[in-house]
């Protein structure tokens, strides 16, 4: 497999296949790990970065889950190249900056992608569609027991997997949820609920990562204790929680169906006529429309639209897959132009 | 929104941690971000936060004086490299900053014991005293949340391994 060719393909993920995915847009599981008597790589010489990947890659490239892979070296991949990787989720803003002999291994579907010498030695996850936890889980188990044989990882009796960072010690997991959740913020709920997940020990950022804002009224909801919790526990902890979040969003969405139906079918609607009309576009004001259709489509308000195309142009929007697809750098005019043609052209095929 | 500290310019930096139970949402804009460590140029992340958090959290004024100069041996990272970027250097840093450790990690985790898997072949009554840390609490929960029938199958799990682990240390001796 090469790069350009996850150009062509929807990652699984969005394909909207997964349980309660109406709601839950992905699930994600990450393993940290790191190889005993290394130092972490944020903190390791460049020859020390250079024995991790030389340990690591030949392992992966005989992974029976990683099979067909795409084996990137980060210094060969150009800065497009590394956005593109970002916004397809597929690495982190870390790897895609800094030091060298960083790596990331893909999955043929994109399903696992490990990345090699980011502040951990390695860091592995497995992405889901819908709300499934356990199925990213049990995939993670399955390529972490592989691995394992293979590696000597650092690991404390007391301590668990060792981490650069103490907030990942111990499971080395953390499992999130992407949820979407138009209706508790029109209904200005979400705020009071978030809060008090917050007090349960999750994090919450918004769908482009840490810092991010809640944009398109995407919420990344995980696991911020890793340590004195079994994997199990911490994965049905979550669970449990994002099952409540899941209702309190549907019986929003219900009130406003039965409330205000007239209000929401005529934003729905505006907001899919400057998608199928719009000549300029920004990534911002398309995600906030495109959020909006996707509830539409959702209370069957919109008919006739596919939500896997919605899906995966809350991907396609962003600017380095606008120049992907393009096949050269645009400026920010240019990119707004061929963003707006681009969205007209896949919600009237 | 505006930023928290110089209130002037725009926030464009959100942080929003749990610590026991307690939420602290901070909203910044760079330039502040970057004068209080909670940035460097290329990656914003909780690492300068936990620094900070480090800072006033576990040490008294006396002890980090004590400690400052405190060294890994196995990768060469200080006390003071540790508070500034928020992350250790190896694996024995672990070992090696534990008194200043072992604080934080109670403030970040609640526990600073493991109770996750482990590398195969780390040793089996490893696994019985991990699992039945996790029974246990997940016997708190089945009562909290009034599921008595699970409750009761799990307080015979629970008993059924400590009689298994106290059958397997006679053996031993």
């Amino acid at each position: 497999m090469k790069l350009d060719d996850l150009l062509k393909q929807t990652n699984e993920w969005l394909k909207e296949t997964g349980p309660e995915c109406e709601i839950v847009m992905s699930s994600r599981v990450r393993y940290a790990r790191n190889l005993k008597g290394i130092p972490f790589s944020h903190w390791a010489g460049t020859k020390q970065r250079k024995k991790v990947l030389s340990i690591i890659e030949p392992v992966l490239l005989r992974n029976s889950c990683l099979k067909n892979s795409l084996f990137l070296k980060m210094d060969e991949v150009n800065a497009v190249d590394k956005q593109f990787l970002v916004e397809r989720h597929l690495i982190s803003r870390e790897l895609a900056s800094g030091n060298s002999s960083k790596a990331v291994n893909i999955s043929e579907k994109e399903i696992f992608s490990l990345m090699i010498n980011e502040e951990d030695h390695l860091r592995s996850q497995v992405m889901q569609s819908g709300f499934n936890l356990n199925e990213a889980f049990r995939l993670i188990e399955k390529l972490d027991l592989e691995l394992e044989k293979s590696f000597d990882f650092a690991y404390d009796r007391r301590w668990g997997y060792l981490t650069a960072c103490p907030t990942n010690v111990g499971t080395g997991m953390r499992a999130s949820v992407m949820l979407h959740l138009p209706a508790l913020v029109m209904t200005k709920r979400v705020r009071r609920i978030l809060e008090s997940i917050t007090k349960l020990n999750l994090a919450v950022r918004g769908l482009y990562g840490e810092g991010s804002e809640a944009a398109g009224n995407f919420f990344q909801i995980s696991n911020q204790v890793t340590l004195g919790r079994s994997e199990r526990e911490l994965i049905d902890g979550i669970t449990r929680i994002i099952k409540q979040i899941i209702n309190y969003e549907q019986k929003a969405r219900d009130f406003l169906f039965e409330d205000s139906k007239k209000q929401l079918e005529d934003k729905i609607f505006r907001a899919y006529g400057i998608l199928t009309n719009a000549r300029i576009i920004s990534s911002k004001e398309t995600i906030d429309l495109l959020s909006l259709a996707r509830l539409g489509i959702n209370l069957n308000i919109l008919p006739g639209i596919n939500i896997k195309t919605v899906n995966e142009l809350f991907i396609l929007i962003q600017p380095a897959h606008i120049q992907k697809i393009e096949g050269r750098v645009l400026d920010i005019e240019e990119r707004d132009f061929k963003r707006a043609q681009l969205v007209r052209k896949k919600l009237k095929a | 929104m505006l930023c928290d500290i110089c209130h002037k310019r725009e926030a464009t930096i959100h942080v929003t941690e749990i610590i026991n139970n307690e939420v602290q949402e901070i909203h910044v804009c760079e330039e502040c971000a970057e004068k209080k460590g909670m940035v460097t140029k290329q990656n914003f992340g909780l690492a300068g936060f936990l620094g900070g958090l480090a800072d006033f959290g576990f040490t008294s004024e006396e002890e980090a004086v004590n400690e400052v100069e405190l060294k890994c041996p196995g990768c060469g990272l200080t006390l003071t490299d540790f508070k500034k970027i928020g992350r250790l250097g190896c694996d024995r840093c672990y070992e090696t900053f534990q008194k200043a450790l072992l604080p934080l990690l109670r403030k970040i985790h609640g526990t600073a014991q493991h109770s996750g898997k482990m590398p195969a072949g780390t040793g089996k009554e490893l696994e019985n005293e991990s699992d039945l840390g996790r029974l246990e609490r997940e016997l708190k929960r089945a009562i909290e949340e009034e599921e008595f029938e699970e409750a009761a199958k799990i307080r015979d799990k629970i008993r059924d391994l400590k009689e298994k682990n106290k059958r397997e240390k006679k053996d031993e001796a």
